[in-house]
């Protein structure tokens, strides 16, 4: 059917502007995202069957609120006919062009909320996907995402949040929040944290998507523009990212002429524009290290020394074991394998690396490039045993099988 | 992250168990599979007949073999398990704490990350 992708792709961007349509008008966050959700479950079976509305906006609003009044007069069945009046008087005219978006997310990712309840009730009340959707995305049955989604709900409604920007230190907290859950549904989709399927493309795309909306509302704000950048320059891999058997590709392996120039060009200069900024953030220095792979044409002309001093900054302003491992590597390349593994140890008393799989399996390629094939051999073990994903696995396998030498 | 927390329970433990400490397992498992689906992170939860019914297959020389299980003798076996999609490992293990079983002795419970999944899995 020509048009279901566009039918599908107007759907993701008028669910916001619909939703924050009926909260101005009705302000019940829970029963309005619910009756946008039906409104449009109802336009994706009638719009490509009949055509889309000459005013598809107005026609999810007539039938949202509807659907909301519905709602309304169900649930105080007593009140009956007073409903019945004030659905007569809903107004059909639209209301003026303000981008809603960004409010939604502040509501959808509430402090109050897990990680978890973010990314589905964003996916769902800002990105406009279905609840079947989510829980596809998410390899969950949709019950378990349809109680997820509702008990969120809940949340936000009991925490008594309105419909409205927060102000001052406040908006910058919970920006940060918003960001943290854009670059959760990102990753998500880039690489599935567990299961065979490497590349959900659509939760990626989603995430892009959403954060360009943000972007397009605080062009001025340097994490965002990171965050973007860290996107698209990410994405422009994905192609190289993998052989034809669906394997893992490092980064060193990669066949750059697979990535795709117009997601580096564009997150290049977003780049270089948040670094004029004021102010530095990790989305910032995390864009600006990939940005330094994508300009090297091939792995050997990386300018690592500009990596590890990205690095450097970055583990300064905001600490964590992960930058440090990463920092261990671009280390190696300007400093040798023993400074790297000198680096490295220094998270072993972390509680929070202690067995993890990524610092295995990076000593283990440090130590494969020290001369130590054995230590190496036996890290890479370990650290196919300690991943949960099989593509991982598969890699790290592959890896330590290069190393085993026939023993006489 | 999913997680599979699998019940290992000892027959000769439970039938030691007096009939209260039996219901209190039962509305135990009962209230906790009513937390997990309100907040959303169950996605199925199943219990297995005793294991003297278990039925054990070989396939030797391309016959099939079938014998009366279990597989291994033992002490404990698996009794059933749940299948949970929650935050972090810590998570799961909090989770797995309010499990009724956890806190009888010679009972417990093991906690493990799905790594692949297939096929439907619809409530």
């Amino acid at each position: 059917m020509t048009g279901a992708r566009s039918i599908e792709d107007l759907l993701r961007e008028l669910a916001p502007q619909v939703l924050g349509t009926l909260l101005r008008r009705h302000g019940q966050f829970e029963g309005c995202e619910d009756a946008v959700q039906e409104a449009v479950l109802a336009a994706a079976v009638q719009w490509p069957r009949e055509g889309v509305p000459d005013n598809p906006r107005g026609w999810l609003v007539t039938v949202a609120s509807r659907r909301f009044i519905d709602q309304v007069r169900s649930d105080h069945a007593r009140r009956e006919r007073e409903s019945a009046t004030v659905a007569a008087d809903v107004p059909p005219e639209d209301v003026p062009d303000t981008d809603d978006t960004l409010v939604l997310l502040f509501l959808c990712c509430h402090p109050t909320l897990t990680p978890a309840s973010q990314t589905a009730l964003t996916l769902r009340a800002v990105g406009g996907l279905t609840t079947a959707e989510i829980a596809h995305a998410f390899l969950v049955p949709e019950a378990t995402m349809a109680a997820r989604i509702s008990r969120a709900k809940q949340r936000v409604k009991a925490a008594g949040s309105s419909f409205a920007l927060p102000e001052g230190a406040e908006r910058e907290e919970r920006l940060r929040v918003v960001l943290h859950v854009l670059y959760l549904i990102f990753n998500e989709g880039y690489t599935a944290s567990s299961g065979s399927e490497l590349h959900r493309a659509d939760l990626a795309r989603e995430a892009i998507r959403l954060t360009r909306a943000v972007h397009a509302q605080l062009p001025g704000d340097g994490e965002v523009t990171g965050l973007l950048a860290l996107m698209l320059l990410t994405d422009a891999r994905r192609e190289a990212r993998t052989n034809a058997a669906g394997d893992l590709v490092p980064l060193a392996e990669q066949d750059r002429a697979k990535w795709d120039r117009l997601l580096i060009d564009e997150g290049t200069e977003l780049v270089k524009a948040s670094l004029a900024g004021p102010e530095l953030g990790p989305y910032q220095l995390q864009a600006a290290i990939a940005a330094t792979h994508a300009d090297a044409a091939t792995a050997e002309l990386t300018d690592w020394r500009q990596v590890h001093a990205l690095y450097l900054i970055l583990d300064r302003i905001a600490p964590n074991p992960m930058v440090t491992l990463n920092r261990a590597i671009a280390l190696a390349e300007t400093m040798g394998p023993q400074a790297g593994l000198a680096l490295l140890a220094t998270l072993d008393d972390d509680g929070r690396m202690a067995g993890h799989h990524r610092l295995l399996s990076v000593r283990a390629h440090l130590l494969e490039r020290a001369g130590d094939p054995a230590g190496a051999y036996e890290h890479y073990r370990r650290a196919a045993k300690a991943t949960a994903s099989l593509a991982e696995q598969r890699h790290l396998e592959s890896r330590a099988r290069r190393l085993r030498t026939p023993r006489p | 992250m999913q997680f599979l927390i699998s019940m290992h329970i000892n027959p000769a433990v439970l039938d030691a168990l007096t009939d209260e400490e039996k219901a209190a397992i039962g509305d135990g498992h009962g209230a906790f599979i009513a937390a997990l689906k309100e907040s959303g992170e169950l996605i199925t939860t199943q219990a297995l007949v005793d294991p003297s019914q278990a039925a054990v297959v070989t396939v030797r020389n391309g016959q099939p073999v079938v014998t009366d299980g279990p597989f291994l003798e033992s002490k404990e076996y698996l009794g059933g398990f749940y299948l949970i999609d929650c935050e972090n490992k810590e998570r799961a293990i909090e989770l797995a704490a309010q499990i009724p079983d956890t806190r009888i002795e010679g009972l417990g419970v093991e906690v493990r990350q799905v790594m692949f999944a297939d096929g439907q899995l619809e409530a």
